[in-house]
């Protein structure tokens, strides 16, 4: 093998900007979570205390376990919050740039949508117009290449799930007006 | 050699066309998934499980693995072609592998790869074989003491031996343990934590989590980051091939090394990652000529590809000796047994032997296709990093919400994964780790039950977990193992405050 140059090469046009100011560093999102599982924490282990969290003759009632549970991920979650706050690390590193979570936001927003669209369009309509949307916004591809690909995969997984292996999938007015 | 008789057996059970169809199907799909940025081992599992839901227990289980085996393979092409580590136990792959590539030794960088890769699963495959079915044979005789006792010794050597900061080992798995308990309870059929919602009574599905957790906030935490990519195409020829096996025997010291610290590693819980850097810095420990390493030496690909392949199978033996998983892809592996109505365990080997042995010899049978397979076609799955990132993240995201929409049939399940795919996302931002979450959530239900049961037998008395040696050692184990560090610490003063004296 001669051939020591650099062969394939993929550019990002859209990739985030380095420099970008930073949305909110890790402490304050460890905070925020940390908060958080304390609620859950408090809201599970009351519903189980209710549910009866003592001790029979013949071992624990069914709310002993999960109440327990509660009571130790509270506990280690205000362990967190104090060492959140403390921590001068996590203070300084970056959770998220303003530029990345334009990205994040790029995928998850669509991402929303499609399960949105799911239940309403079916799973077949709504994936067809997640891959040519997001394809062609989002990628900026060729519409007629957004298009085809988001055509072939859809009725690829159509054929390999409907017709092939029986999983039945969420369907929705098209499928109905097409007789599936 | 009992086991032998039921391997042939079950090479028997896989030799048919359908079966070896499955397999090339299974192994193309994971260097797929493995090649692809941001998809690896588990989410390739997690999001083609559904493929397997109506197939029978033997061919699901045989594509899986398969697709397991494949990714592996291919993440080892984007570590040495890309320096783009696939997966984390690839990284070390990097040190040795992008080097020789630089130098215009890809297609030996590769080949090393892959045939080490080859070698560490069969040392792994080989343990299983002939270990398996005794641990299996001998945890028959477990009760649900014993058994709660080796759940018990799962959660808490993940505690007391992560690497993380202990608080969120505890925050991940207690999180776990709880989702787990939601719907009905098993040993009472009272309901728990449901809020009088009809959604959450069917509970949190394992699978539905797994495949948001993996799948999705793998999706968004790829988009973070820039996804442009140089790299050396790499075709591998013959002759390549065979000059680097020639030298294999040289290195048998490093492969057997390796392949040792990988089924050790493999076998305790969360091990590939460290075993793949244990691998490598003992290869280096050892060399004659340390300055070499990381200048694109071979042996600093063998070393650590062995451990982790090694380490990545022997995760199976525990899954199917005691049906406790020992990485997050055999933890998946489980949860499909579950939905083909297996059920994990000791037993699995007396009341399914066709699919236990089929498994087994499936990886065999795997590793060698798979190891001619990607040998052939290196330089078509490294032309897959060409096709953009905007056209495959819209797929995988209609893959994921398939995968879990088609386990319990409900629009809910979606919405699910959707909230799995954040927290997913923000968890391994700040740090808490996901293993123990889903080993939590895949055993939770399994442990409580056992400790239940076992209370129920001794009228609620809880020393029968030391009712004798054997409950009685594994139940110590786990506690010693649960406040190991603050007993490694506490030993460490000790000596030191010895020592001065004495100097």
């Amino acid at each position: 093998m001669s051939n020591t140059d650099i062969e394939i090469v993929v550019e990002d046009p859209t990739a985030p900007e380095a420099d970008s100011p930073q949305m909110a560093s890790v402490r304050v999102v460890d905070v925020v979570v940390c908060l958080l599982l304390l609620a859950l924490a408090l809201t599970l282990g009351y519903d189980n205390w209710r549910t009866g969290a003592g001790w029979e003759s013949t071992g624990p009632q069914p709310g002993y376990f999960p109440f327990y549970l509660s009571i130790i991920l509270g506990g280690a979650s205000l362990y967190g919050l104090v060492a959140a706050f403390l921590s001068r690390r996590e203070a300084s590193e970056s959770f998220v740039t303003q530029a990345q979570l334009r990205r994040v936001m790029a995928v998850f927003v669509p991402t929303v949508l499609f399960c949105l669209a799911t239940q309403f369009l079916g799973l077949y309509v709504a994936s067809f117009l997640l891959i040519s949307c997001f394809m062609r916004l989002v990628g900026k591809i060729a519409l007629w290449k957004s298009l085809l690909t988001a055509f072939v995969f859809t009725a690829a997984m159509f054929v390999t799930f409907d017709v092939a292996f029986d999983v039945i999938m969420p369907k929705g007015p098209l499928e109905a007006a097409l007789g599936r | 050699m009992e086991a032998l008789g039921l391997l042939m057996h079950g090479f028997a059970v896989l030799l048919t066309w359908k079966t070896l169809l499955l397999m090339m199907t299974g192994l193309v799909l994971g260097i797929f998934v493995g090649v692809l940025p941001g998809l690896g081992g588990p989410n390739g599992v997690a999001i083609l499980l559904p493929l397997t839901f109506t197939m029978d227990p033997t061919s699901a289980i045989v594509m899986l693995s398969c697709i397991y085996w494949g990714a592996l393979f291919g993440g080892a092409i984007t570590s040495i072609l890309f320096n783009i580590p696939g997966e984390a136990w690839s990284v070390a792959t990097t040190f040795d592998g992008y080097p020789m590539a630089q130098q215009g030794r890809a297609a030996e960088a590769l080949t090393a790869a892959f045939t080490s890769s080859f070698i560490g699963s069969l040392v792994a495959v080989m343990l299983i074989t002939f270990l398996a079915p005794m641990i299996s044979s001998f945890a028959l005789r477990f009760g649900p003491p014993e058994f709660f006792a080796v759940y018990l010794l799962t959660f808490c050597s993940f505690v007391g031996l992560g690497r993380e900061a202990k608080h969120k080992t505890v925050i991940s798995m207690s999180l776990g343990l709880l989702l787990a308990g939601i719907g009905m309870d098993t040993v009472s059929g009272q309901l728990r934590m449901t809020f009088d919602s009809a959604e959450l009574l069917r509970g949190v599905n394992f699978l539905v989590a797994v495949i948001g957790l993996f799948g999705i906030s793998e999706i968004l935490l790829t988009m973070e980051e820039r996804l442009a990519l140089r790299g050396h195409a790499a075709g591998i020829s013959l002759r390549v091939v065979l000059s680097v096996w020639k030298d294999l025997p040289k290195y048998w010291v490093t492969l057997f090394r390796s392949s040792f610290i990988g089924c050790w590693l493999g076998i305790t819980p969360g091990g590939a990652i460290a075993a793949s850097f244990m691998g490598y810095n003992l290869a280096k420990r050892f060399s004659k000529d340390r300055d070499s390493f990381g200048k694109g030496r071979i042996e600093g690909v063998f070393a650590p590809e062995t451990a982790a392949h090694a380490s990545g199978t022997a995760a199976l033996l525990p899954m199917l000796a005691l049906g406790i998983p020992g990485s997050g892809t055999a933890a998946i592996l489980l949860g499909g047994l579950m939905v083909w109505g297996l059920n994990p365990g000791p037993l699995l080997f007396v009341e399914h032997k066709d699919f236990v042995w089929g498994l087994i010899a499936s990886m065999y049978l795997g590793n060698v296709v798979g190891l001619v397979l990607v040998l052939t076609t290196v330089p078509i799955f490294a032309s897959v990093l060409r096709v953009p990132f905007a056209a495959i993240a819209p797929m995988i995201v209609v893959s994921c919400a398939i995968g879990a929409y088609a386990i319990q049939n409900a629009i809910f399940d979606i919405w699910l994964m959707l909230g799995f795919g954040v927290v997913g996302y923000v968890f391994k931002k700040i740090g808490i780790p996901l293993a123990p979450f889903t080993l939590a959530l895949v055993l939770g239900n399994r442990a409580e039950d056992a400790f239940r049961l076992s209370m129920i037998g001794a009228g609620g008395d809880l020393k029968v977990f030391w009712s004798n040696g054997l409950v009685g050692s594994i139940t110590t184990l786990a506690i010693v193992l649960l406040f190991w560090p603050v007993i490694d610490k506490a030993v460490g003063s000790v000596t030191r405050m010895v020592r001065p004296a004495k100097a």
